[in-house]
């Protein structure tokens, strides 16, 4: 330690000054937010005298067939585009790796979807998987369908192909871009380790490649799978009033011109928020296996 | 790895042609089914965008400045956190972690449903200052978690030699610290710019519909019957963040700290 410090001010002191800006947003919003979705989802009514605390709220969305809907469709797509993300991400990721020309502009184009905003890509699977859309055309003009009707039901449907696929599409190419930067650091000289050992390709891919790749892809998926079951706009967009995903049926709620149905709102906004947090503290224990640093 | 390249081109096709639909209604003037390719080409999508009644110009403006505003502040806010979570081991460390991710992570609309209330009660509701504020919540966590992680990297060794050498904090502040932490400040205040212009819900539910950013606008095309004017508008949207993700993907490389950032957008 050097004889002068930047600063007289107790260390203690200024580690609370450092960080008392970004304390008051993250109280403000973060726990004032979540603490009061959880009062409110008991009955607690801001601003107004006469409220009564009560558990109605999830007594109503245990028993609301709606809500259960919602909560299949919310992990169905969550789990389904996760899984299509991730393994098609870590598939790009080893193909673009073993490139030997041009591999720098394969992986710009690889790249061009992590800018496109979910609003935008919602638009996408619109035009294209609508019952009008470009492969509802192609397949009229090959003769496999005769009419829109005739034409599956990809938006707008009950199962979430439209929204499965638009997170799917979105999201390979960031779990591809994590993949690609872990198996820069160091994989090849372990691999050829192997190699020298005898391994052979196979071995060396389910030894010592997967292995390493898995924390880091893990990680990108526990975020995948969070964002998923959390936007509104592309589930609202691409998926129906009912089943509705669950961010989709909170915002519902909240905005019914009957106030009885807030504390329903404020009890599935409270859902979510567990059924993420539970997320972060996967992602956190994933992070710490990666040497203690998050992704 | 023979089957490595078909398979890396199918897969790129896939990720880059439910593009092309976009760009093709964009330009289209008729574009009835069956066609396969538009009737009619025009450039009325075009013409919509810069229309005063189609509101377009106005909302980039809106949308410009509460992401730069956004931008600037969660920076500014985040660089002295960043410090703290870099520099310094202290106890709860571990707690602030978890709520510099949790915010990430948690999705915006869930936190922000139970305090609507108080922004209308504080008159900050329906108003660009309440955005910005509301903004905050997803960027500021950001941008100290990537400074957090260039601090840590940050040989200190460089202030102390200015401090010796008689410069005050401000100075050292000024000519030391922010040139050396020059890429991940750039970084940070990129990515909070994008999280805040792809923005939907938090702008919805704060801005209550009297802050006109570009994605509101988009999702009101969208729902409207004028596929050509959503395709042009949805395209006006795509393009800043493309140019900005193209420009810092050198930055990017190496420093997947940042690489959450991507999964935010």
């Amino acid at each position: 330690m050097p004889s002068f410090r930047s600063s007289r001010l107790p260390r203690g002191l200024r580690i609370t000054l450092l960080l008392s800006p970004a304390a008051v947003v993250i109280g403000v919003f973060f726990l004032g937010g979540v603490s009061q979705a959880v009062a409110q989802s008991f009955g607690y009514q801001p601003f107004l005298p006469d409220y009564h605390w009560s558990t109605d709220a999830y007594r109503a969305i245990w028993l609301d067939p709606a809500v259960r809907a919602s909560l299949l469709i919310t992990l169905r797509v969550s789990l389904a585009s996760t899984v299509i993300a991730a393994v098609s991400g870590v598939a790009a990721a080893l193909a673009i790796r073993g490139l030997r020309r041009g591999r720098g502009w394969v992986t710009g184009l690889f790249q061009v979807n992590l800018a496109v905003p979910h609003l935008v890509g919602a638009l996408c699977m619109l035009l294209l998987l609508g019952q009008s859309g470009v492969i509802a055309r192609l397949t009229l003009t090959a003769g496999l369908s005769t009419s829109p009707a005739a034409f599956p039901q990809l938006t707008g449907d009950r199962f979430g192909w439209g929204i499965i696929a638009e997170y799917a599409w979105k999201e390979t190419p960031f779990v591809g871009i994590i993949a690609l930067a872990a198996l820069s650091r160091g994989v090849a000289d372990l691999e050829n380790a192997a190699r020298v050992l005898g391994a052979t390709q196979w071995q060396r891919r389910r030894h010592v490649t997967l292995p390493l790749l898995a924390p880091p892809v893990a990680a990108a998926s526990v975020l995948v799978f969070a964002f998923a079951a959390g936007t509104y706009e592309v589930p609202y967009l691409l998926g129906r009033s009912y089943p509705a995903t669950l961010s989709v049926v909170a915002l519902q709620d909240y905005r019914d011109t009957d106030l009885s149905v807030r504390p329903q709102a404020m009890a599935v906004a409270v859902v979510i928020t567990l059924l993420t947090t539970v997320l972060v503290i996967a992602y956190l224990a994933l992070a710490k296996r990666l040497s203690g640093r998050p992704l | 790895m023979g089957w490595g390249r078909p398979l890396l081109a199918l897969l790129i096709a896939g990720l880059l042609l439910p593009l092309v639909p976009l760009l093709a209604w964009a330009v289209s003037g008729q574009w009835r089914y069956p066609g396969l390719v538009p009737q009619r080409l025009s450039g009325r999508g075009v013409r919509i965008l810069t229309d005063p009644r189609s509101h377009v110009l106005s909302g980039v403006f809106t949308s410009t400045l509460i992401s730069v505003s956004v931008a600037a502040l969660a920076c500014a806010i985040g660089l002295p956190a960043g410090r703290a979570i870099g520099v310094y081991r202290f106890r709860g460390r571990r707690l602030v972690q978890f709520l510099l991710l949790a915010p990430v992570i948690v999705p915006g609309l869930a936190v922000t449903l139970g305090i609507q209330v108080f922004f209308i009660h504080y008159g900050l509701a329906a108003s660009t200052l309440g955005v910005v504020l509301v903004q905050l919540l997803p960027t500021v966590p950001y941008a100290a978690t990537v400074l957090g992680a260039a601090f840590a990297n940050l040989d200190l060794d460089y202030e102390r030699q200015a401090r010796a050498l008689g410069s005050g904090p401000v100075r050292t502040l000024v000519f030391v610290t922010i040139p050396l932490l020059r890429p991940a400040l750039i970084l940070a205040g990129l990515f909070c710019f994008l999280i805040s212009w792809n923005e939907y819900v938090l702008t919805l539910l704060v801005g209550a519909g009297q802050v006109q950013t570009l994605p509101l606008l988009l999702f009101a095309a969208i729902g409207s019957s004028d596929t050509t004017a959503a395709a042009a508008l949805g395209v006006l949207v795509v393009l800043p963040p493309l140019l900005l993700i193209g420009l810092a993907g050198r930055l990017l490389a190496g420093r997947s700290g940042a690489a959450i950032g991507l999964g935010r957008l």
